[in-house]
Protein backbone atom coordinates (compact mmCIF):
# COMPACT_ATOMS: atom_id res chain seq x y z
CA UNK A 1 0.00 0.00 0.00
CA UNK A 2 1.06 3.61 -0.86
CA UNK A 3 1.87 6.07 1.79
CA UNK A 4 0.46 9.37 1.27
CA UNK A 5 2.94 11.74 1.03
CA UNK A 6 2.28 15.56 3.11
CA UNK A 7 2.48 18.56 0.96
CA UNK A 8 2.30 21.34 2.88
CA UNK A 9 1.03 24.78 1.17
CA UNK A 10 4.57 25.73 2.36
CA UNK A 11 6.06 24.19 -0.46
CA UNK A 12 6.02 27.45 -2.35
CA UNK A 13 7.83 29.90 0.36
CA UNK A 14 11.26 30.93 -0.77
CA UNK A 15 13.93 32.98 0.73
CA UNK A 16 13.29 36.75 -0.70
CA UNK A 17 16.48 37.78 -0.31
CA UNK A 18 18.14 34.85 -2.08
CA UNK A 19 15.80 35.22 -5.02
CA UNK A 20 16.18 38.86 -5.42
CA UNK A 21 19.65 38.92 -5.44
CA UNK A 22 19.48 36.15 -8.29
CA UNK A 23 17.05 37.63 -10.18
CA UNK A 24 18.50 41.13 -9.94
CA UNK A 25 21.53 39.77 -11.11
CA UNK A 26 20.16 38.04 -13.55
CA UNK A 27 18.61 41.09 -15.13
CA UNK A 28 22.23 43.46 -15.23
CA UNK A 29 23.02 40.44 -16.89
CA UNK A 30 20.68 40.12 -19.70
CA UNK A 31 20.22 44.17 -20.01
CA UNK A 32 23.26 45.52 -20.05
CA UNK A 33 24.91 42.43 -21.92
CA UNK A 34 22.63 39.91 -23.60
CA UNK A 35 20.67 42.71 -24.92
CA UNK A 36 22.65 45.57 -24.72
CA UNK A 37 20.35 48.00 -23.40
CA UNK A 38 20.83 51.62 -21.34
CA UNK A 39 17.88 50.72 -19.15
CA UNK A 40 14.43 49.47 -18.92
CA UNK A 41 10.74 49.86 -19.52
CA UNK A 42 8.00 48.53 -17.21
CA UNK A 43 4.09 49.40 -17.75
CA UNK A 44 3.00 49.72 -14.58
CA UNK A 45 -0.75 48.96 -13.71
CA UNK A 46 -1.32 48.92 -10.01
CA UNK A 47 -1.10 45.13 -9.74
CA UNK A 48 0.98 42.91 -7.70
CA UNK A 49 3.31 42.11 -10.62
CA UNK A 50 4.31 44.85 -12.46
CA UNK A 51 4.73 46.94 -9.39
CA UNK A 52 7.57 43.56 -8.34
CA UNK A 53 9.18 43.69 -11.52
CA UNK A 54 9.22 47.82 -11.22
CA UNK A 55 11.27 47.40 -7.70
CA UNK A 56 13.63 44.56 -9.11
CA UNK A 57 14.69 46.97 -12.11
CA UNK A 58 14.70 49.30 -9.81
CA UNK A 59 17.04 47.26 -7.52
CA UNK A 60 18.91 45.72 -10.61
CA UNK A 61 19.65 48.80 -12.54
CA UNK A 62 19.19 51.89 -10.39
CA UNK A 63 16.06 54.20 -10.33
CA UNK A 64 17.62 56.18 -13.02
CA UNK A 65 17.64 53.45 -15.85
CA UNK A 66 14.41 52.64 -15.86
CA UNK A 67 11.34 54.21 -17.05
CA UNK A 68 7.73 53.31 -15.40
CA UNK A 69 4.76 54.02 -17.86
CA UNK A 70 0.78 54.37 -16.84
CA UNK A 71 -0.99 53.92 -19.90
CA UNK A 72 -4.67 53.97 -18.72
CA UNK A 73 -8.03 53.85 -21.16
CA UNK A 74 -11.64 54.56 -20.97
CA UNK A 75 -12.28 51.52 -19.22
CA UNK A 76 -9.56 51.58 -16.70
CA UNK A 77 -10.35 51.67 -12.70
CA UNK A 78 -8.72 55.35 -11.52
CA UNK A 79 -7.04 53.00 -8.97
CA UNK A 80 -4.83 51.67 -11.29
CA UNK A 81 -2.84 55.01 -12.00
CA UNK A 82 -3.06 56.06 -8.47
CA UNK A 83 -1.58 52.74 -7.25
CA UNK A 84 1.09 52.99 -10.13
CA UNK A 85 2.09 56.38 -9.21
CA UNK A 86 3.04 55.06 -6.10
CA UNK A 87 5.38 52.50 -7.05
CA UNK A 88 6.82 55.46 -9.07
CA UNK A 89 7.21 57.64 -5.89
CA UNK A 90 8.63 54.57 -3.67
CA UNK A 91 11.51 54.48 -6.99
CA UNK A 92 12.20 58.03 -7.27
CA UNK A 93 11.94 56.70 -11.25
CA UNK A 94 10.43 58.98 -14.24
CA UNK A 95 7.39 58.36 -14.91
CA UNK A 96 5.08 59.26 -18.00
CA UNK A 97 1.75 59.15 -18.34
CA UNK A 98 0.32 57.43 -21.86
CA UNK A 99 -3.77 58.02 -22.11
CA UNK A 100 -4.32 54.82 -24.91
CA UNK A 101 -8.08 56.11 -25.04
CA UNK A 102 -7.89 57.62 -28.53
CA UNK A 103 -5.60 55.06 -30.14
CA UNK A 104 -7.99 52.82 -29.42
CA UNK A 105 -11.08 54.80 -30.33
CA UNK A 106 -8.91 55.21 -33.55
CA UNK A 107 -9.08 51.04 -34.00
CA UNK A 108 -12.65 51.16 -33.18
CA UNK A 109 -11.63 48.73 -30.40
CA UNK A 110 -14.88 49.93 -28.11
CA UNK A 111 -17.10 50.36 -31.05
CA UNK A 112 -16.16 46.54 -32.30
CA UNK A 113 -16.42 45.35 -29.21
CA UNK A 114 -19.71 46.71 -28.29
CA UNK A 115 -21.22 45.56 -31.76
CA UNK A 116 -20.19 42.25 -30.07
CA UNK A 117 -21.49 42.58 -27.19
CA UNK A 118 -24.89 43.57 -29.11
CA UNK A 119 -24.82 40.29 -31.30
CA UNK A 120 -26.27 39.09 -27.71
CA UNK A 121 -27.45 41.55 -25.81
CA UNK A 122 -29.04 44.02 -29.02
CA UNK A 123 -30.60 46.39 -26.54
CA UNK A 124 -26.40 47.29 -25.57
CA UNK A 125 -25.53 50.44 -25.83
CA UNK A 126 -24.59 54.10 -23.95
CA UNK A 127 -24.36 53.80 -20.17
CA UNK A 128 -24.34 49.82 -20.01
CA UNK A 129 -21.08 48.08 -18.79
CA UNK A 130 -19.78 44.47 -19.52
CA UNK A 131 -17.19 41.99 -18.68
CA UNK A 132 -16.98 38.07 -19.75
CA UNK A 133 -16.55 35.26 -17.25
CA UNK A 134 -16.05 31.38 -16.75
CA UNK A 135 -18.23 29.64 -14.93
CA UNK A 136 -15.82 28.74 -11.70
CA UNK A 137 -14.12 25.32 -11.52
CA UNK A 138 -14.80 24.71 -8.30
CA UNK A 139 -18.82 24.61 -8.88
CA UNK A 140 -19.23 22.38 -11.30
CA UNK A 141 -17.28 19.96 -13.91
CA UNK A 142 -18.81 22.02 -16.96
CA UNK A 143 -17.18 23.04 -19.81
CA UNK A 144 -15.37 26.53 -19.43
CA UNK A 145 -17.79 28.41 -21.70
CA UNK A 146 -17.59 32.24 -21.71
CA UNK A 147 -20.94 34.11 -20.59
CA UNK A 148 -20.88 38.23 -20.83
CA UNK A 149 -22.42 40.24 -17.62
CA UNK A 150 -23.75 43.49 -18.66
CA UNK A 151 -25.19 45.89 -16.16
CA UNK A 152 -27.53 48.13 -18.20
CA UNK A 153 -27.77 52.42 -16.52
CA UNK A 154 -29.94 51.08 -13.75
CA UNK A 155 -27.82 49.04 -12.27
CA UNK A 156 -29.32 45.43 -13.59
CA UNK A 157 -27.09 43.00 -14.73
CA UNK A 158 -27.67 39.99 -16.90
CA UNK A 159 -25.29 37.04 -17.61
CA UNK A 160 -26.17 35.14 -21.13
CA UNK A 161 -23.93 32.55 -22.88
CA UNK A 162 -21.77 33.90 -25.90
CA UNK A 163 -21.83 32.72 -29.21
CA UNK A 164 -18.79 31.78 -30.96
CA UNK A 165 -19.09 35.12 -33.14
CA UNK A 166 -19.63 37.23 -30.04
CA UNK A 167 -17.16 35.75 -28.22
CA UNK A 168 -14.02 36.26 -30.84
CA UNK A 169 -15.38 39.36 -31.51
CA UNK A 170 -14.94 40.93 -27.78
CA UNK A 171 -11.59 38.96 -27.38
CA UNK A 172 -10.73 40.25 -30.74
CA UNK A 173 -11.63 44.11 -29.88
CA UNK A 174 -10.22 43.77 -26.55
CA UNK A 175 -6.76 42.63 -27.30
CA UNK A 176 -6.20 45.79 -29.42
CA UNK A 177 -5.66 46.93 -25.55
CA UNK A 178 -2.70 45.36 -24.32
CA UNK A 179 -1.39 45.97 -28.02
CA UNK A 180 -1.43 49.61 -27.98
CA UNK A 181 0.14 49.25 -24.75
CA UNK A 182 2.81 47.69 -25.70
CA UNK A 183 3.44 49.69 -28.52
CA UNK A 184 3.79 53.03 -26.62
CA UNK A 185 6.27 50.50 -24.10
CA UNK A 186 8.40 50.15 -27.23
CA UNK A 187 8.54 53.78 -28.67
CA UNK A 188 9.95 54.53 -25.08
CA UNK A 189 12.36 51.75 -25.62
CA UNK A 190 13.38 52.86 -28.94
CA UNK A 191 13.37 56.03 -27.73
CA UNK A 192 15.63 55.64 -24.67
CA UNK A 193 17.66 52.57 -25.90
CA UNK A 194 15.67 50.74 -23.24
CA UNK A 195 14.56 47.05 -22.48
CA UNK A 196 11.14 46.32 -22.08
CA UNK A 197 10.33 44.53 -19.14
CA UNK A 198 7.28 41.77 -19.17
CA UNK A 199 5.42 41.32 -16.32
CA UNK A 200 3.48 37.91 -16.25
CA UNK A 201 4.32 35.61 -13.48
CA UNK A 202 4.24 31.75 -13.84
CA UNK A 203 0.57 31.18 -13.69
CA UNK A 204 -0.01 33.57 -16.82
CA UNK A 205 3.14 32.63 -18.76
CA UNK A 206 2.78 28.85 -18.43
CA UNK A 207 -1.02 28.98 -18.67
CA UNK A 208 -1.21 31.60 -21.67
CA UNK A 209 -2.78 34.11 -19.62
CA UNK A 210 -1.57 36.68 -21.79
CA UNK A 211 -2.29 38.45 -25.17
CA UNK A 212 -0.07 37.65 -28.20
CA UNK A 213 2.15 40.46 -29.21
CA UNK A 214 0.20 42.30 -26.48
CA UNK A 215 1.59 41.94 -22.95
CA UNK A 216 3.17 38.84 -24.01
CA UNK A 217 5.92 40.59 -25.83
CA UNK A 218 8.85 41.72 -23.97
CA UNK A 219 12.57 41.88 -23.92
CA UNK A 220 12.59 39.70 -20.60
CA UNK A 221 10.19 38.56 -18.10
CA UNK A 222 12.00 38.45 -14.79
CA UNK A 223 9.24 36.64 -12.42
CA UNK A 224 8.14 34.13 -15.02
CA UNK A 225 9.42 31.62 -13.09
CA UNK A 226 7.78 32.53 -10.19
CA UNK A 227 4.19 31.14 -8.79
CA UNK A 228 1.70 34.09 -7.86
CA UNK A 229 1.89 33.37 -3.83
CA UNK A 230 6.05 33.98 -4.40
CA UNK A 231 5.52 37.31 -6.19
CA UNK A 232 3.78 38.30 -3.03
CA UNK A 233 6.58 36.95 -0.61
CA UNK A 234 9.13 38.77 -2.93
CA UNK A 235 6.40 42.32 -2.88
CA UNK A 236 6.64 42.24 0.99
CA UNK A 237 10.13 41.67 0.98
CA UNK A 238 11.11 44.60 -1.44
CA UNK A 239 8.77 47.10 0.39
CA UNK A 240 5.70 47.40 -2.71
CA UNK A 241 3.57 49.56 -0.93
CA UNK A 242 1.18 47.47 1.50
CA UNK A 243 -2.21 48.78 -0.98
CA UNK A 244 -0.71 47.04 -3.61
CA UNK A 245 -0.31 43.97 -2.08
CA UNK A 246 -3.67 43.61 -0.93
CA UNK A 247 -5.49 44.77 -3.70
CA UNK A 248 -7.19 41.72 -5.46
CA UNK A 249 -6.01 40.79 -8.85
CA UNK A 250 -7.97 42.25 -11.63
CA UNK A 251 -7.58 42.34 -15.11
CA UNK A 252 -8.38 45.96 -14.81
CA UNK A 253 -9.50 45.42 -19.28
CA UNK A 254 -13.87 45.37 -19.11
CA UNK A 255 -15.83 48.60 -17.61
CA UNK A 256 -16.90 46.05 -15.26
CA UNK A 257 -14.75 44.76 -12.90
CA UNK A 258 -13.35 41.30 -13.84
CA UNK A 259 -11.35 39.39 -11.32
CA UNK A 260 -8.77 36.78 -12.88
CA UNK A 261 -10.40 33.90 -11.49
CA UNK A 262 -13.59 34.75 -13.41
CA UNK A 263 -11.41 35.32 -16.45
CA UNK A 264 -8.99 32.77 -16.66
CA UNK A 265 -8.05 30.17 -13.83
CA UNK A 266 -11.75 29.55 -12.28
CA UNK A 267 -10.17 29.14 -8.91
CA UNK A 268 -8.36 31.06 -6.22
CA UNK A 269 -4.98 31.77 -7.37
CA UNK A 270 -3.13 30.26 -4.24
CA UNK A 271 -5.16 26.87 -5.39
CA UNK A 272 -4.18 27.35 -8.79
CA UNK A 273 -0.50 27.75 -7.81
CA UNK A 274 -0.66 24.67 -5.58
CA UNK A 275 -1.88 22.52 -8.54
CA UNK A 276 0.51 23.69 -11.01
CA UNK A 277 3.37 22.94 -8.93
CA UNK A 278 1.57 19.41 -8.14
CA UNK A 279 0.66 18.60 -11.74
CA UNK A 280 4.39 19.47 -12.82
CA UNK A 281 6.04 17.35 -10.35
CA UNK A 282 4.18 14.73 -10.87
CA UNK A 283 2.66 15.00 -7.54
CA UNK A 284 -0.50 12.60 -7.51
CA UNK A 285 -4.11 14.59 -6.78
CA UNK A 286 -4.90 12.74 -3.55
CA UNK A 287 -1.58 14.26 -2.24
CA UNK A 288 -2.62 17.86 -2.84
CA UNK A 289 -6.07 17.42 -0.75
CA UNK A 290 -4.99 18.65 2.80
CA UNK A 291 -2.75 21.94 1.11
CA UNK A 292 -4.96 22.83 -1.87
CA UNK A 293 -8.42 22.20 0.29
CA UNK A 294 -9.55 20.58 -2.18
CA UNK A 295 -11.24 16.97 -3.07
CA UNK A 296 -8.90 14.75 -4.72
CA UNK A 297 -11.78 14.77 -7.82
CA UNK A 298 -11.40 18.42 -7.98
CA UNK A 299 -7.44 18.95 -7.85
CA UNK A 300 -7.47 16.04 -10.95
CA UNK A 301 -9.96 18.31 -12.69
CA UNK A 302 -7.59 21.20 -12.61
CA UNK A 303 -4.93 19.04 -13.99
CA UNK A 304 -6.86 18.19 -16.69
CA UNK A 305 -7.55 21.75 -17.21
CA UNK A 306 -3.72 22.58 -17.61
CA UNK A 307 -2.96 20.69 -19.94
CA UNK A 308 -6.03 22.29 -21.85
CA UNK A 309 -4.62 25.23 -21.54
CA UNK A 310 -1.25 24.59 -22.32
CA UNK A 311 -2.39 23.55 -25.85
CA UNK A 312 -3.85 26.57 -26.77
CA UNK A 313 -1.08 28.40 -24.91
CA UNK A 314 1.46 26.55 -27.41
CA UNK A 315 0.31 28.85 -30.07
CA UNK A 316 0.68 31.85 -28.12
CA UNK A 317 4.72 31.51 -27.12
CA UNK A 318 5.25 30.36 -31.13
CA UNK A 319 7.48 32.75 -32.28
CA UNK A 320 6.91 33.10 -36.11
CA UNK A 321 7.69 29.80 -38.35
CA UNK A 322 9.82 29.26 -40.93
CA UNK A 323 10.33 27.17 -43.70
CA UNK A 324 13.43 25.25 -43.03
CA UNK B 1 -27.75 11.47 -36.64
CA UNK B 2 -24.00 10.16 -36.09
CA UNK B 3 -22.93 10.93 -39.48
CA UNK B 4 -23.79 14.82 -39.42
CA UNK B 5 -22.01 15.20 -36.19
CA UNK B 6 -18.86 13.35 -37.31
CA UNK B 7 -19.36 15.51 -40.84
CA UNK B 8 -19.41 18.48 -38.53
CA UNK B 9 -16.75 17.69 -36.55
CA UNK B 10 -14.13 16.43 -39.32
CA UNK B 11 -15.03 19.63 -41.48
CA UNK B 12 -14.26 22.01 -38.57
CA UNK B 13 -11.76 21.02 -36.08
CA UNK B 14 -9.83 18.17 -38.40
CA UNK B 15 -9.45 20.44 -41.93
CA UNK B 16 -11.75 17.98 -43.42
CA UNK B 17 -9.09 15.33 -42.78
CA UNK B 18 -10.75 12.10 -41.57
CA UNK B 19 -7.95 10.38 -40.47
CA UNK B 20 -7.95 8.29 -37.26
CA UNK B 21 -11.22 9.85 -35.65
CA UNK B 22 -13.32 7.37 -33.73
CA UNK B 23 -16.71 7.91 -32.62
CA UNK B 24 -15.75 7.49 -28.79
CA UNK B 25 -12.70 9.48 -29.36
CA UNK B 26 -12.25 12.15 -26.54
CA UNK B 27 -11.92 15.62 -27.99
CA UNK B 28 -10.91 16.91 -24.97
CA UNK B 29 -7.56 13.93 -24.27
CA UNK B 30 -7.03 14.46 -28.17
CA UNK B 31 -7.25 18.65 -28.00
CA UNK B 32 -9.91 18.33 -31.34
CA UNK B 33 -12.16 20.82 -29.33
CA UNK B 34 -11.04 23.87 -27.35
CA UNK B 35 -13.48 26.28 -25.62
CA UNK B 36 -14.40 27.84 -29.06
CA UNK B 37 -14.81 25.01 -30.86
CA UNK B 38 -17.48 23.87 -27.60
CA UNK B 39 -20.01 27.19 -28.48
CA UNK B 40 -19.39 26.49 -32.15
CA UNK B 41 -20.71 22.57 -31.69
CA UNK B 42 -23.60 23.72 -29.48
CA UNK B 43 -24.80 26.22 -31.67
CA UNK B 44 -24.61 23.54 -34.76
CA UNK B 45 -26.54 20.91 -32.33
CA UNK B 46 -29.10 23.52 -31.83
CA UNK B 47 -29.39 24.47 -35.10
CA UNK B 48 -29.40 21.54 -37.10
CA UNK B 49 -31.28 19.49 -34.65
CA UNK B 50 -33.85 21.33 -32.69
CA UNK B 51 -32.94 21.06 -29.45
CA UNK B 52 -31.98 23.88 -26.96
CA UNK B 53 -28.75 23.08 -24.67
CA UNK B 54 -28.96 24.46 -21.06
CA UNK B 55 -25.61 25.46 -19.05
CA UNK B 56 -26.08 22.40 -16.94
CA UNK B 57 -25.95 20.58 -20.14
CA UNK B 58 -22.67 21.88 -21.12
CA UNK B 59 -20.40 18.99 -19.51
CA UNK B 60 -18.24 16.44 -21.24
CA UNK B 61 -20.15 13.07 -20.32
CA UNK B 62 -22.47 14.81 -22.56
CA UNK B 63 -20.80 16.68 -25.28
CA UNK B 64 -16.81 15.08 -25.62
CA UNK B 65 -17.20 12.22 -28.50
CA UNK B 66 -19.70 11.56 -31.54
CA UNK B 67 -21.01 8.73 -29.62
CA UNK B 68 -22.00 10.89 -26.69
CA UNK B 69 -23.13 13.86 -28.68
CA UNK B 70 -25.35 11.03 -30.13
CA UNK B 71 -26.35 9.50 -27.18
CA UNK B 72 -27.32 13.21 -25.44
CA UNK B 73 -29.25 14.33 -28.55
CA UNK B 74 -31.35 10.95 -28.46
CA UNK B 75 -32.44 11.37 -24.90
CA UNK B 76 -33.09 14.93 -25.72
CA UNK B 77 -34.97 14.46 -28.78
CA UNK B 78 -38.95 13.93 -28.70
CA UNK B 79 -39.00 9.89 -28.51
CA UNK B 80 -40.56 9.81 -32.21
CA UNK B 81 -37.65 11.65 -33.79
CA UNK B 82 -35.23 9.44 -31.76
CA UNK B 83 -37.00 5.90 -32.49
CA UNK B 84 -37.08 6.81 -36.42
CA UNK B 85 -33.26 8.17 -35.98
CA UNK B 86 -34.10 10.53 -38.06
CA UNK B 87 -33.74 13.68 -35.95
CA UNK B 88 -35.77 17.06 -37.02
CA UNK B 89 -33.64 18.75 -38.93
CA UNK B 90 -35.33 22.10 -38.98
CA UNK B 91 -33.36 25.29 -37.40
CA UNK B 92 -34.11 25.88 -33.51
CA UNK B 93 -36.12 29.14 -33.24
CA UNK B 94 -34.20 31.53 -31.38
Amino acid sequence: MRTRSTISADILRLDPAAETERITAWIRETVSHNLRRRGAVIGVSGGIDSSVVAFLCARALGSERIQILFTPEADSSPDSLRLGRMVADALKAKSALEDISAILKGARCYERRDDSVRLVVPEYGDGYKCKIVLPGLLDASRYSIFSVVVQSPDGQTRKIRLTPEAYLGIVAATNFKQRARKMMEYYYADLLQYAVAGTPNRLEYDQGFFVKNGDGAADFKPIAHLYKSQVYQLAAYLGVPEEIRRRPPTTDTYSLEQSQEEFYFTLPLEKMDLCLYGKDRGIPPADLVAAAGMEEDLVERVYAMIDSKRKVAKYLHAHSLVVE
Amino acid sequence: MVQKIRTFVIDNYLFGEEGKLRNDDSFMESGIIDSTGILELVRFLEATFGVKISDEELIPDNLDSIEKIAAFLQRKLPASAAVGGAPSLQPAQR
